[in-house]
């Protein structure tokens, strides 16, 4: 019972994982740009919907203000200041982005003051749901799951069979080739940075539930998307949902098991300690392992 | 001495569904000059890759002065005399003509791992660097930060410093690519200079060039050596003229 | 003498008054100020060897920092606690001596970086910069779970180390300690980067496949600048732990990492006295931007994005440049 009931969290981890690696590995797969500053749209998706959530008594109508607010934010900051960066080195796109974080960090505590905020779940999800007789589950974990799992498909689709798709498929391998398409690539390169700020914005606001609303929130969730990115091979979107199935469990499922199990072996009180280590170490060491094993992730894009 | 200095065989290398290069046997006795010749794509870079150690063979082997150096890696394999100049120039920018030479001798010259005396001021590496650039003749340039030298020039570093690595065989990617006739043409003079003393493995487009250089041939097309021989021979070999050089058979050279 | 001549003597006299000038002004803390300074500079001298001289991005060098800090703070804590470090197969126990403490916690960080560079480096782009930072985040998390070193709340140095007949609670003593090892560690950068193995960094940097063509193994070359690297950076972060006389895990967080990289590249990276400038720019930067607000960051993040915008050769850079002109 303990057992599914973790690996449905970690799942539900996996879910908020990939909302972001996807929007990160579209970006670095077309556009080969490092945007650090992924997770503070994220956070600023998360503020919105708070506010508008407070405002308008109703979580869907904060997550429906939400999406198109951030995505807004998300093509400002692409044409203010990421477009100038997409022929520049990676050193060049992290010290930026790195930048634009310290900015977006102080500008949410500014804005909405130094304390957390929460949001409450819709009334119709804040119950528990028996998944198995005598197991109960959060419902909102459960939508969570299921909203995830629909945008995977939804990106799978929009990659896979849409004019759109192609273009970012092709815009992927041949930057002058889409150019010679007659498509206008600027335009599709803020479209595609505005969708992955949606996607980040939309995993913003599922968090709200669940973890505190707060400054800095965003480079919580950034790094392990980044490690999702990498373990899945970048630019690719099914890599991303491996990925950030595998880091979710493997985080989640350390982070509950390890501490007891090395408890076990060794005595409690050192291993407790040791095991609650590694737990939070795991996805690091996954990384680390796929990459040695496969230098350029388990799905490689191109080349 | 028969045993040949480089010999390649059966190597094989697929891009996909693509064999760049299709069971390709091929030797280059000591001293010789060896043109590879063939159309765009035909897998002559895909070969001096292989060669080199860039790229790894899917089958085949490679045997340099009568070792097996198939597995071996890009800088032991220089060290035991293999020396390339890329399709594509590249040398240092921001370093001087004679700085590139002198980091192609320290290269084989004892130790990397000086921390402290200024190797700027060593002429165990400087006098041979300028000895490399007087051979091609950039003796005058040489403290001219490489970015700036003209393109010509540029290839004439390229070879200068695949000479400071005291080779035994020299791997030449297009050494005239992109020049005009007049530097085509000194580039052929150094060439033709340092033959006898240095074998090279040379892909060239230029005819002339070629003609004027090799010692044998080999014609590649779509991965496969068709034919190799005398110079006079290739020439007249009708079924590299129907495949490479496209005329029908009774057209003349 | 030389404009860049006259530059640097200024600036050593400058160093060399910096105590007896901040004690005639009543500024006493300048000191402090100046020693931090330093400290991070010397931070920065260590990550421009690979970053500026050998191309690689390390995302990661925070881990070094933290790890060399760590290393003192505990040796110290089992010093005052009486306790051994460790019992088997030897004993080993804790000291606050510097001369022992700071040769090991640089040897830790050597230690954990032939690891981590032994594997990073394999890689290369963005995956070198990503696995950096997720080693980096991986001591993080280390320390924050080790309870017995206090976790998260960090580890307080009951004293500072003690140095033989230097007293390293004056803060002018300890000033001038960390000025000897900076200026070493400046002289040392501005040797080796005319010397074998400087050459041979900055071809790799300029490009690697070239190099291995001519036969230099280069991986070994870029291991050895790595694990030097974190040495460097180790034993900064043994002298910081000196400094504040207290260490935590936000001595390795990725935050501090990104701080150094932008400590090197403000200052020019590739450049001998870069990171020193760079330390210098930073700092006062962020004393006057939070003097004028407590939002201070809102200015600094643009002021960064600008920097890496227009001013890509950085500020030593950009002045080398001019007096390049003039020499
Ligand atoms: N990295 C690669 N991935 C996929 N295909 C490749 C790759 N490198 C080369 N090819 C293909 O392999 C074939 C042989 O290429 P190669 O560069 O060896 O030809 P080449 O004879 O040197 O041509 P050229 O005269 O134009 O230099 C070509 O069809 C080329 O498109
Ligand atoms: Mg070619």
């Amino acid at each position: 019972m303990l057992l599914l009931e973790q690996v449905l969290n970690g799942l539900q981890l996996g879910v908020m994982l990939f909302l972001l690696a996807a929007g990160l590995t579209l970006v670095l797969g077309i556009m080969n740009l490092v945007n650090l500053a992924h997770g503070s749209l994220y956070m600023v998706g998360a503020f919105i919907a708070a506010s508008a959530a407070q405002w308008t008594d109703s979580f869907l109508l904060g997550l429906l203000i939400a999406l198109p607010a951030t995505a807004l934010v998300g093509i400002a900051v692409e044409i203010i200041a990421l477009r100038q960066l997409y022929d520049r080195d990676h050193l060049d796109q992290v010290l930026a982005t790195f930048g634009l974080i310290l900015f977006f960090n102080e500008a949410v505590a500014m804005i909405w003051g130094p304390r957390a905020l929460f949001i409450d779940p819709p009334s119709w999800l804040s119950g528990a749901v028996e998944i198995l007789p005598g197991a109960p589950y959060p419902a909102f974990r459960l939508a969570i799951l299921a909203v995830g799992l629909a945008v995977a498909g939804f990106l799978y689709w929009l990659v896979a069979r849409t004019r759109l798709g192609m273009l970012i498929r092709a815009g992927a391998s041949n930057r002058e080739m889409v150019g010679a398409l007659g498509v206008d690539i600027k335009r599709l390169y803020t479209l595609v940075f505005g969708l992955g700020a949606m996607l980040a914005a939309l995993a913003g606001v599922m968090a709200g539930p669940i973890y505190a609303v707060e400054a800095g929130m965003g480079e919580q969730i950034l790094i392990p998307a980044f490690v999702v990115v990498v373990i899945g091979g970048i630019g690719s979107i099914r890599g991303a949902l491996v990925g950030a199935i595998l880091v979710g469990t493997a985080d989640t499922l350390g982070r509950a098991f390890l501490p007891g199990i090395f408890g076990a072996i060794m005595g409690p009180a050192a291993a407790s300690g040791v095991g609650a280590a590694l737990a939070s170490m795991a996805i690091y060491i996954l990384m680390a392992a796929v990459l040695v094993w496969r230098p350029r992730g388990l799905f490689p894009a191109h080349g | 001495m028969t045993e040949p200095l480089l010999k390649i065989t059966g190597l094989t290398k697929a891009y996909g569904a693509l064999l760049a290069c299709d069971g390709v046997d091929l030797d280059i006795r000591r001293g010789e000059v060896h043109a590879v010749i063939g159309p765009n794509g035909a897998g002559k870079t895909t070969l001096i890759g292989q060669v080199a150690g860039e790229l790894r063979p899917d089958s085949g082997q490679v045997g340099f002065a009568g070792r097996d150096i198939t597995r071996l890696p890009v800088p032991a394999r220089s060290i035991l005399g293999l020396a390339r100049s890329f399709q594509i120039t590249s040398v240092f920018p921001r370093f001087s003509a004679l700085d590139n030479v002198a980091l192609a001798v320290q290269a084989h010259a004892g130790s990397g791992f000086g921390f402290w005396a200024d190797a700027r001021r060593e002429t165990a590496l400087r006098e041979p660097a300028l000895a490399c650039l007087e051979r091609v003749g950039l003796a005058g340039r040489a403290r001219v930060p490489a970015r700036t030298l003209a393109h010509g020039e540029q290839r004439q570093l390229e070879l200068a410093m695949a000479l400071a690595t005291g080779p035994r065989l020299v791997l030449l990617d297009e050494p005239t690519a992109g020049m005009g006739r007049e530097d085509s043409a000194r580039m052929v003079d150094l060439l033709a200079g340092l033959k006898g003393e240095i074998a090279m493995l040379l892909v060239e487009h230029d005819m002339d060039a070629v003609f004027a250089l090799a010692d044998r041939i080999s014609v590649m097309v779509g991965g496969r050596v068709i034919a190799t021989g005398a110079p006079d021979e290739v020439r007249a070999n009708a079924q590299v003229r129907r495949a490479y050089l496209g005329e029908d058979e009774a057209a003349p050279c | 003498m030389t404009p860049r001549q006259a530059i640097l003597f200024g600036g050593l006299a400058f160093a060399l008054a910096l105590p007896v000038l901040a004690g005639a002004l009543g500024l006493d803390y300048a000191v402090g100020i100046a020693t931090r300074i330093l400290i991070l500079a010397l931070a920065g001298i260590g990550l421009n060897l690979i970053l500026g001289y050998g191309g690689m991005v390390s995302f990661g060098h925070a881990a070094f920092f933290g790890l060399g800090a760590y290393v003192v703070a505990i040796l110290s804590h089992h010093e005052t606690m009486s306790e051994p470090l460790m019992t088997w197969p030897f004993e080993i126990g804790g000291t606050d001596a510097a001369i022992l403490a700071w040769p090991a916690a640089m040897l830790a960080c050597a230690l954990a970086a032939l690891v981590m560079g032994a594997i990073s480096l394999r890689t290369g782009g963005l995956y070198f910069i990503m696995i950096t930072l997720a080693f980096a985040q991986m001591l993080f998390f280390f320390f924050v779970s080790l309870e017995a070193y206090g976790g998260d709340d960090g580890l307080s140095l009951f004293a500072r180390s003690s140095a033989g007949p230097l007293d390293l609670h004056d803060p002018a003593q300890f000033y001038f300690l960390v000025l000897v090892f900076v200026l070493l560690a400046l002289l040392a950068t501005a040797r080796l980067a005319n010397a074998r193995f400087g050459l041979a960094l900055q071809g790799i940097r300029d490009n690697e496949r070239r190099m291995r063509a001519l036969g230099f193994a280069t991986t070994r070359t870029k291991l050895a600048a790595f694990v030097i690297s974190g040495a460097i950076v180790g034993l900064a972060g043994a002298l910081m732990a000196n400094h504040t006389e207290f260490v935590n895990p936000s001595f390795l967080s990725w935050q501090r990492s990104g701080e150094i990289l932008v400590i090197v590249v403000l200052g020019g990276m590739g450049t001998a006295l870069g990171p020193l400038i760079g330390a210098a720019v930073f700092f006062v930067l962020e004393e006057v931007l939070s003097q004028w607000t407590q939002h201070w960051m809102i200015i600094f993040g643009p002021i960064l994005v600008l920097a890496v915008l227009f001013a890509k050769q950085g500020l030593w850079g950009f002045i080398e440049s001019k007096l390049d002109r003039h020499d």
